[in-house]
């Protein structure tokens, strides 16, 4: 079954990215392991499924890519905003747009947000797991669109 | 705090976290086979440590990031480096620079490429690093800002399309190394602190 960046991409058989992503199919595998660890995990620790797959789709817009962010709103839904939710949000968008600002203090928010030390890592592993991805999908997308 | 790092180097830095790691002693089964994946036998660091708090996802990550960054074939070891210090330049992760631009140094002996990287000089750079210097870093910015134009440049220089995916792979994984690395500690000047990585 080809996993969701194949499907996404929908290289042409035989392009040359197509042949360049079959070279590299175990790492494309491995990183579609990845998407389950951190989308679907067995413990979703204090982050549901309908969350992480809204949060997906928010990291999603804000790299610029309205297809993934499609891919990840089917399943997404947000809980009702609270203080914890909040921080949760903000945290999402400092960290997908602009890393370079984090300091220890945004940690420190999510802390005294209510934010368990477990989460905060789950969290930062899906922000960083989706911008891997986005990145990932956009150089194929340039690859298969010049000649 | 007075030992935190601010400005690039490729001199060895060492990693301070936010978040209390894991103690070995008290790790959970499945992070204790989470950490089975690290890479290496040597004493396992803080940052491997606090990102065990999610074994599922630090079981999974690990093989993946070994295998962009030293699997077989493609991409040259110290041109995956390049990209990588080139996405992390971009983040500002000081640590993550000072580990891939001194790994880049001692692989291709060129500290005038990191130095134009760091100066954002690249323009100086040779076509082939020039070229992989501009798509790592525009691919890293967000939303992505590379463009057909650094496709042109890649080819143009003599990048195979597998030597293409591969560098796309490794700037792809330091949007996600610096985004964890980063927020979740501090580089600080090493040698003093006996639980720095």
């Amino acid at each position: 079954m080809p996993n969701v960046i194949e499907r996404l991409i929908g290289a042409a058989p035989g392009s040359p990215v197509a042949e360049a992503m079959a070279a590299r199919a175990a790492l494309l595998d491995a990183s579609q392991a990845n998407y389950d660890a951190v989308l679907t995990p067995e413990d979703p620790g204090g982050l549901s499924q309908p969350l992480r797959f809204a949060l997906a789709a928010r990291v999603a817009r804000l790299g610029g890519d309205a297809q993934l962010a499609a891919h990840y709103e089917v399943d997404g839904a947000l809980p009702e905003e609270d203080a914890r939710m909040a921080a949760i949000l903000r945290h999402v968008d400092l960290i997908a747009a602009t890393p370079r600002e984090a300091t220890r203090a945004d940690i420190a928010a999510l802390q005294a947000a209510g934010v368990a030390t477990g989460d905060i890592v789950r969290l930062s592993q899906l922000i960083a797991f989706v911008s891997f991805q986005l990145r990932l999908i956009a150089g194929l997308r340039l690859m298969g669109a010049a000649p | 705090m007075s030992d935190v790092v601010h400005d690039f180097t490729a001199d060895p830095l060492a990693w301070r976290p936010y978040l209390t790691p894991v103690v070995l002693d008290e790790a959970t089964p499945a992070q204790r086979e989470a950490l089975k994946e690290t890479p290496s036998n040597t004493k396992i660091s803080d940052y491997v440590l606090v990102l065990a708090h999610d074994p599922e996802s630090l079981g999974q990550r690990t093989p993946l990031f070994n295998g962009i960054m030293y699997g077989r074939g493609g991409l040259s070891r110290a041109e995956r480096e390049l990209g990588a210090t080139a996405a992390s330049v971009v983040n500002r992760c000081i640590y993550c620079v000072s580990v891939h631009a001194g790994r880049y140094i001692s692989l291709a002996k060129q500290p005038e490429v990191i130095a134009a990287v760091f100066d954002g000089t690249e323009a100086t750079l040779g076509a082939r690093d020039r070229a992989i210097v501009g798509y790592a870093t525009r691919l890293a910015l967000n939303p992505p800002q590379a463009t057909a134009e650094d496709m042109r440049a890649l080819r143009a220089a003599g990048l195979s399309e597998l030597e293409i995916l591969d560098l796309t792979l490794s700037v792809a994984v330091f949007g996600w190394a610096n985004r964890l690395m980063h927020p979740l500690g501090e580089a600080i000047r090493p040698g003093i602190h006996p639980n720095a990585a």
